[in-house]
């Protein structure tokens, strides 16, 4: 084992900031990050033991025991549990006699839950070894089980292929495209080089004026000016970086997996673009883990780029030199945040930076460096073939351009969509044939839960803003249980800990709606619940924490009615059990715990 | 020599260093901002919160945000006052903190806070996390229920050679502290000393030297926590 790890470190050149990268390594050869592996590590990179540790245990896919052959990581994210994923674990766990978190004792495999691997057009979907299985009925799973028992290599057990690019012998995936509507930003065709042989004819003041005049915001959700962006970091001294934030972790969105399927030409020539403007050299694009079955097909994309000279040395013979690598991600959804992205690709836990200073002026490798979404990159690529004034005038006056939209749950039509910003809410459910509405959960769990009545709304930045995340809530669904109480447990687990109120307001406050879900909530708790999400919005360094309370504070606001029908209305009520608490003790004198009133 | 700047806290007015964090420039104008993961001097963490202060009407961390020119900070409000107040009482529910029996009980700038906030009962329920003690290094011991994941000694105690012997291990509810038993072995007893003085709890101590001060003599016996910084200028 120790040979290995070292050969492994030393194609990293020794350099503790790919750990990430090492990890990765180590955890696909041996299925696990062991504690012995750690010490080798660390010893290699001459680190302490705790500092790989911190790392290890920070992210989803790096484990310290070791998977099975086999490691089944299902998705038990809102949508995928409207759509069967029950059936689906229970059939895993038949077939294969183990519960969820647990190895099969002859190590063949092994189960867990993940978070949302943005799928949720296809769902249920699980990852296996790095392949995706979508749809998942009690049917194909068995038929997944039988091949594991039969030794079938996990690429093998693909039976269909997907469209497009999905079916690219460097993909071969079972994953669909969905792309229900094309827009002229993005999901057009596109002529690899347009934009990028635009810009080097102009200086990278230019091109930056360009993507002003395009009043481009950040496709992410966050929504900042793109061209401030640039300005800014153009306007530091010395070595830059440019990165791809294609960590889409924002449970209900999948338009970057689209993207990056069928546009990473045009996502690769945007980071270039970004790169002369700025004056960088190297790009990253950093790749959730979910989607590394992507990555061969990516990097031969580079390659190809390379030999067309759209990337490299000297580009299109105008002096100007890009390289980008891909950089892998472990699971985790706080490293969608663009510092914590950084922290991250840096080989360290993902918890975001405190500002300042801004990643423009101090980023990767405390260089100055932007951070933009693969949406962002498409779409400046298509602003230097068609012009900022030509991107300016499609959309509305404070949110131009297109946005791109992944649609999912309770309609007939979930997939990808390209609608000009400005769409109304009713527009689009039309448009996807959504009937029998409860609620539109408009960009993922940290956004809002909409009510019908608001559904003349729009999809703007000034109105509804998103990064493209929509899941329909039909109305047989129970809001509170299977949608609140699921993302408040995403919360809880995704928050990095760092920031006192985000790592404790969201245990509290999913222990606080499973308790209302159950039927033990009061009247009081309702409205504690609401007091104290303003403590954990007013209170938390980054994103996550500042709206993590979301799910509980819109549907306190848009639908009080539902939890009002839950609750008792009494002054005061014991959490207190007393049968509970004391029977471990109880166990241990062998006494039995009835408790008498 | 760093360019001086006028801010106010309060509508107190205030000279401080341009690129100083609001809470140093604070306390170097007797004006206490409570704080218990910064140290002077040290890198910020910026995690526990307890210094949020409004900043030109934003809620900022004053350990992380630097003063400038016109800033008017508000530091004493009934909401920020409520604030702290619930961050204290977080990280009581959170752990599991029994002040009678604790060495540093009296030393605590948790505990110190707790007084001062006036905190009665916790509003939060209780998590009664099970959590480890950790005594397997020989000078120190890590009492994890007490630990608020302050990162001081994360950030300040390394060995000879800059390598850390205390890193965070998991995240959100799996979050602890963990100390490196191969690297704790080689730190010295001043080391020790230090990691027990600078955590702000009773997570880090030092082996053998429990109860040292005697009631009386511990450093908020007879003084609140930041009443020093508050005599600096009366």
């Amino acid at each position: 084992m120790k040979e290995k790890i070292i050969s492994i470190i030393d194609a990293y050149g020794k350099d503790s900031g790919r750990l990430m990268d090492i990890l990765s390594c180590i955890q696909s050869e041996f299925g696990c990050v062991s504690n012995e592996a750690v010490v080798v590590v660390a010893e290699q990179l001459h680190i302490s033991e705790v500092d790989v540790i911190q790392t290890r245990s920070f992210y989803h896919f790096f484990t310290c025991k070791p998977v099975g052959k086999y490691a089944v990581y299902l998705n038990n994210s809102v949508v995928s549990c409207m759509m069967g994923m029950a059936d689906a674990a229970d059939e895993f766990e038949k077939q294969l006699g183990i519960k969820f978190g647990d190895l099969t004792a002859d190590n063949l495999a092994s189960l867990h839950y993940t978070a949302c691997v943005g799928m949720s057009d296809q769902e249920p979907a699980a990852i296996i070894n790095n392949v995706v299985f979508t749809s998942l009925t009690r049917d194909k799973v068995k038929k997944l089980v039988a091949d594991m028992r039969s030794g079938k290599a996990v690429g093998d057990m693909v039976s269909e292929l997907g469209d497009g690019n999905n079916a690219n012998p460097l993909i071969k995936s079972e994953v669909k495209n969905n792309i229900r509507k094309s827009g002229p930003v993005v999901l057009d065709a596109y002529q690899s080089g347009a934009g990028i042989t635009k810009a080097l004819g102009m200086s990278p003041k230019e091109v930056i004026a360009e993507i002003k005049e395009s009043n481009i915001r950040g496709r992410g959700g966050a929504g900042f000016p793109t061209g401030m962006k640039w300005d800014f970091c153009s306007r530091e001294a010395g070595e830059k970086y440019v990165m791809c934030n294609a960590d889409e972790g924002e449970p209900g969105t999948f338009k970057d997996r689209v993207l990056l399927t069928e546009r990473a030409e045009m996502i690769f020539e945007g980071m270039a673009i970004g790169g002369y403007a700025i004056g960088a050299k190297e790009g990253i694009l950093y790749l959730r883990k979910e989607y590394k079955y992507l990555q061969a097909f990516l990097e031969n994309t580079l390659k190809e780029m390379q030999s067309k000279n759209l990337i490299g040395k000297n580009i299109l013979g105008k002096g100007f030199d890009f390289d980008i690598r891909v950089q892998l991600g472990a699971g985790a959804y706080v490293c969608g945040e663009e510092s914590a992205l950084i922290e991250s690709a840096e080989g360290k836990r993902g918890e975001p930076r405190n500002r300042p200073p801004f990643p423009a002026q101090k980023g990767y490798k405390n260089k100055p460096t932007i951070v933009n979404n693969v949406e962002t990159f498409c779409s400046a690529a298509r602003i230097m073939e068609k012009g900022g004034a030509w991107h300016n005038a499609i959309g509305t006056k404070d949110s131009s351009g297109t946005k791109i939209l992944s649609i999912s749950g309770d309609c007939n039509a979930p997939g990808i969509y390209e609608i000009e910003w400005g769409m109304s809410i009713k527009e689009m459910l039309d448009m996807v044939g959504a009937t029998d509405v409860q609620a539109l959960q408009v960009a993922g769990p940290s956004g809002i839960c909409l009510p019908p009545s608001q559904f003349d709304r729009k999809i703007a930045l000034e109105d509804l803003p998103t990064g493209g995340s929509m899941i329909v809530i039909g109305k047989k669904r129970d809001l509170l249980k299977d949608v609140v109480l699921n993302f408040m447990e995403f919360f809880a687990d995704e928050s990095c800990g760092s920031c006192v109120t985000c790592r404790s307001f969201n245990m509290i406050l999913r222990n606080s709606i499973e308790k209302i879900v159950e039927g033990r909530g009061i009247k009081k708790d309702i409205d504690d619940m609401a007091a104290w999400s303003e403590i954990i919005r007013k209170t938390t360094r980054c994103g996550l924490g500042q709206t993590s309370s979301n799910p509980i504070t819109t549907t306190i606001r848009n639908f009080r009615e539902l939890y009002d029908a839950r609750v008792k209305d009494t002054d005061y009520q014991s959490d207190f059990d007393m049968k509970k608490a004391v029977l471990e003790s109880c166990g241990v004198v062998g006494r039995s715990a009835e408790v008498h009133e | 020599m760093s360019e001086t700047v006028k801010f106010t806290i309060d509508g107190k007015e205030c000279q401080g260093n341009k690129g100083q964090y609001i809470v140093d420039a604070a306390a170097d104008n007797g004006i206490y901002i409570p704080v218990l993961c910064h140290m002077r001097d040290i890198v910020p963490a910026g995690s526990c919160r307890i210094c949020t202060v409004n900043v030109n009407g934003r809620k900022m961390a004053a350990c992380t945000t630097p003063v400038d020119e016109g800033m008017a900070v508000e530091n004493i409000t009934p909401e920020l006052t409520d604030i702290r107040k619930a961050i204290v009482e977080m990280l009581f529910v959170e752990g599991n903190h029994f002040c009678p029996s604790c060495e540093k009980s009296g030393n605590c700038d948790l505990q110190g806070l707790g007084y001062k906030y006036q905190m009665m009962v916790p509003r939060f329920p209780y998590a009664f996390e099970r959590r480890e003690i950790d005594a397997n290094a020989p000078k120190i011991i890590l009492e994890k229920n007490r630990c608020i994941f302050c990162k001081r000694c994360v950030r300040v105690i390394k060995d000879n050679e800059g390598r850390s012997i205390f890193a965070f291990k998991g995240r959100g509810k799996t979050l602890e502290i963990n100390i490196d038993h191969k690297l704790a072995t080689t730190i010295s007893d001043e080391l020790a000393q230090k990691a027990m003085d600078i955590c702000p709890v009773g997570c880090i101590l030092k082996k053998e030297v429990g109860f040292k001060d005697p009631i009386g003599t511990r450093k908020y016996d007879k003084i609140s926590i930041g009443s020093d910084i508050e005599k600096i200028h009366q």
